[in-house]
């Protein structure tokens, strides 16, 4: 009965059909490969990864590594910096964004083209690029080594995309639904909070994990401004384990994988409103 | 009713705009002088500062006989990076749009190295390139592709061709959604229209698809261009610029002399000099915009 269902169904998938998915199931194992990688690596014991020659899979699955890494490193108190910095960038920036991104969508006036091209400037620079100056600023007001330095930096060169991806949303929302609460007696402020904001949800959600993100993986900001372990993020803290005498490359990976998974998860979540964001993006 | 109205938003405008205004002068635009200015310093390894001085740096900087050699390659680094992180982005765009089964696992798997810490994208892969026990020989050795392991980062110019890969491998994942999200814009009538026409998938795809992707192919191209021109961790965690500057961007140069040879000043000038260059980049990018809102 089966084999008879089956192979029908297996009529309908053409050489053609056959060919694209292998194709593009291979793509997706090799974008997929180093990660997997960075798994069977940190399931290895010790002395397996430095066997020679190398293995492909673990001959002892080691998931005790997954224990041990909160012992050997500084692991919770990195996710802990990474949280608190990434986290409260990103309400900043959500909280700031949001009134001007709907007043920018809703309304003309003057110095509007000067704020937006400020908006765009901001959005071409990398903080890479401008390190040296934010070091020395961030010297002047005495943050070196704290959360609020990074923080701040984080949300400020975000901002611009918020901006960007929340108003191109709000200016979808046609204005007559908001003409209608003004009527009723809402102040532009409830019209916004009760009204657009709900509608907004996609955009808002894709720039709050965008931001998220974003903060999240920073490193060459976070590696100038921090300098002890307990106010170093992930990036930096799992890194510095890579220049000292013998590298527990298990350790670093385990540790890597804890870091990753969880914004891939948020990443894979709005993967569906991604399309849609970047289209509205690319057409303005 | 209407001029009321625009009066009234005037008047309104600051209390909205006002914090993202003050947070990107004070965080963006404050840097960026301060930069500038340090540029024309003279700055103590303890970073104080000891007095103008001039275009004392920049001559520095010129005189550095590195500098050329990081000029080219940062050149090559952006133009290669960005050039085949499109190329290769076409088709894997067109492999997300497809429909088979399973696609959403593919476009899943296509986004981690967006999502994930480029730190430790670049960590795994220079465990994979190991000389000794990275995986890259074990299967090139397997498929009788090498005799012996080879390691990979040894020579200059061939890590740099593998910090290259990596860089073009972070970059698809971005560039292959915005082109999928150009794909999605294209009316499924003009590509029925053509199918009906009798035209081959790929003059279909030459004629029709490729031109209405072009918006989003500049989109792509611009942002890829900027963020590879700013990209620091592949080179600084896989060969850190090294040996000497061999493998250096001039993004990765201004650090180093500035954090490790504790040079502010003329780190400063190098940074001014990409930040000119990012200019030119953002200049082109305004005019180029302009001129397609008008084609």
């Amino acid at each position: 009965m089966t084999t008879l269902v089956v192979a029908k169904r297996h009529k309908r998938f053409t050489g053609k059909k056959v060919s694209l998915t292998i194709s593009a199931w291979t793509m997706g194992f090799l974008f997929f490969a180093p990660y997997l990688q960075m798994l069977l690596t940190a399931l290895k014991p010790k002395e397996e990864i430095t066997a020679i020659p190398a293995t492909y899979l673990p001959k002892k699955w080691a998931f005790d590594n997954f224990i041990g890494v909160w012992k050997e490193i500084p692991l919770m108190g990195f996710i802990k910096s990474s949280f608190i910095i990434s986290l409260s960038a990103t309400v900043i920036v959500i909280l700031i964004a949001v009134p001007a991104a709907y007043y920018v969508a809703r309304n003309d006036f003057r110095g509007k083209k000067l704020f937006l091209l400020l908006v765009l400037i901001t959005q071409m620079f990398a903080p890479t690029a401008l390190v040296v100056g934010i070091f020395r600023e961030i010297v002047k007001f005495h943050l070196v080594d704290t959360y609020l330095a990074l923080i701040l930096i984080y949300a400020a060169f975000n901002m611009a995309f918020s901006i960007w991806i929340l108003s191109s949303f709000f200016a979808s929302i046609p204005q007559e639904i908001e003409e209608a609460a003004w009527i009723d007696g809402c102040s532009r402020f409830t019209t916004l909070t009760r009204i657009v904001l709900p509608l907004a949800l996609p955009g808002l959600v894709t720039a709050f994990i965008f931001t998220f993100i974003a903060a999240w993986n920073e490193f060459v900001i976070a590696l100038t401004l921090t300098s002890s372990p307990e106010h170093e993020p992930l990036t930096v803290g799992l890194t510095s384990l890579i220049g000292q005498y013998q590298v527990q490359w298990n350790y670093l990976f385990a540790g890597s994988i804890i870091a990753i998974v969880p914004v891939v998860i948020l990443f894979a979540l709005i993967e569906k409103w991604l399309v849609g964001g970047l289209t509205a993006g690319s057409v303005k | 009713m209407a001029q009321r109205s625009a009066n009234k938003s005037r008047l309104g405008a600051l209390p909205w705009i006002a914090p993202a205004l003050v947070m990107i002068l004070v965080f963006v635009v404050w840097p960026a002088f301060e930069m500038l200015r340090t540029s024309f310093q003279e700055v103590g390894s303890t970073g104080a500062v000891k007095g103008w001085a001039g275009w004392q740096n920049f001559a520095t900087l010129i005189k550095n006989p590195d500098l050329p050699n990081v000029l080219i390659r940062t050149f090559i680094w952006v133009i290669g990076v960005v050039f085949f992180t499109i190329i290769i982005s076409l088709p894997v765009a067109q492999l997300l749009n497809a429909k088979y089964p399973g696609r959403k696992v593919v476009r899943w798997a296509v986004i981690i190295p967006w999502a994930a810490s480029l730190v430790m994208t670049s960590t795994v892969w220079k465990w994979i390139l190991d000389a000794y026990y990275g995986v890259l020989n074990e299967i090139a050795m397997d498929f009788h592709l090498l005799k012996e392991p080879i390691d990979w980062l040894a020579n200059t110019k061939q890590s740099f061709v593998w910090l290259m890969v990596v860089a073009v491998f972070v970059s698809i994942p971005f560039t292959s959604f915005v082109i999928l999200a150009g794909l999605s814009t294209v009316p499924h009538d003009i590509m029925e229209a053509s199918k009906v026409d009798g035209a081959s998938p790929w003059q279909n795809y030459r004629d029709i698809i490729f031109p209405l992707l072009r918006p989003s192919l500049f989109v792509a191209a611009v942002i890829n261009l900027i963020n590879v021109f700013n990209s620091f961790p592949i080179i600084w965690v896989i060969t850190m610029g090294g040996p000497g500057y061999e493998t250096d961007t001039t993004t990765t140069l201004a650090y180093k002399i500035s954090f490790r040879d504790q040079d502010v000043g003329q780190s400063a000038s190098m940074a001014a000099i990409n930040f000119a260059i990012i200019l030119v980049f953002i200049a082109l990018f305004v005019k180029a915009s302009k001129n397609q809102e008008q084609s």
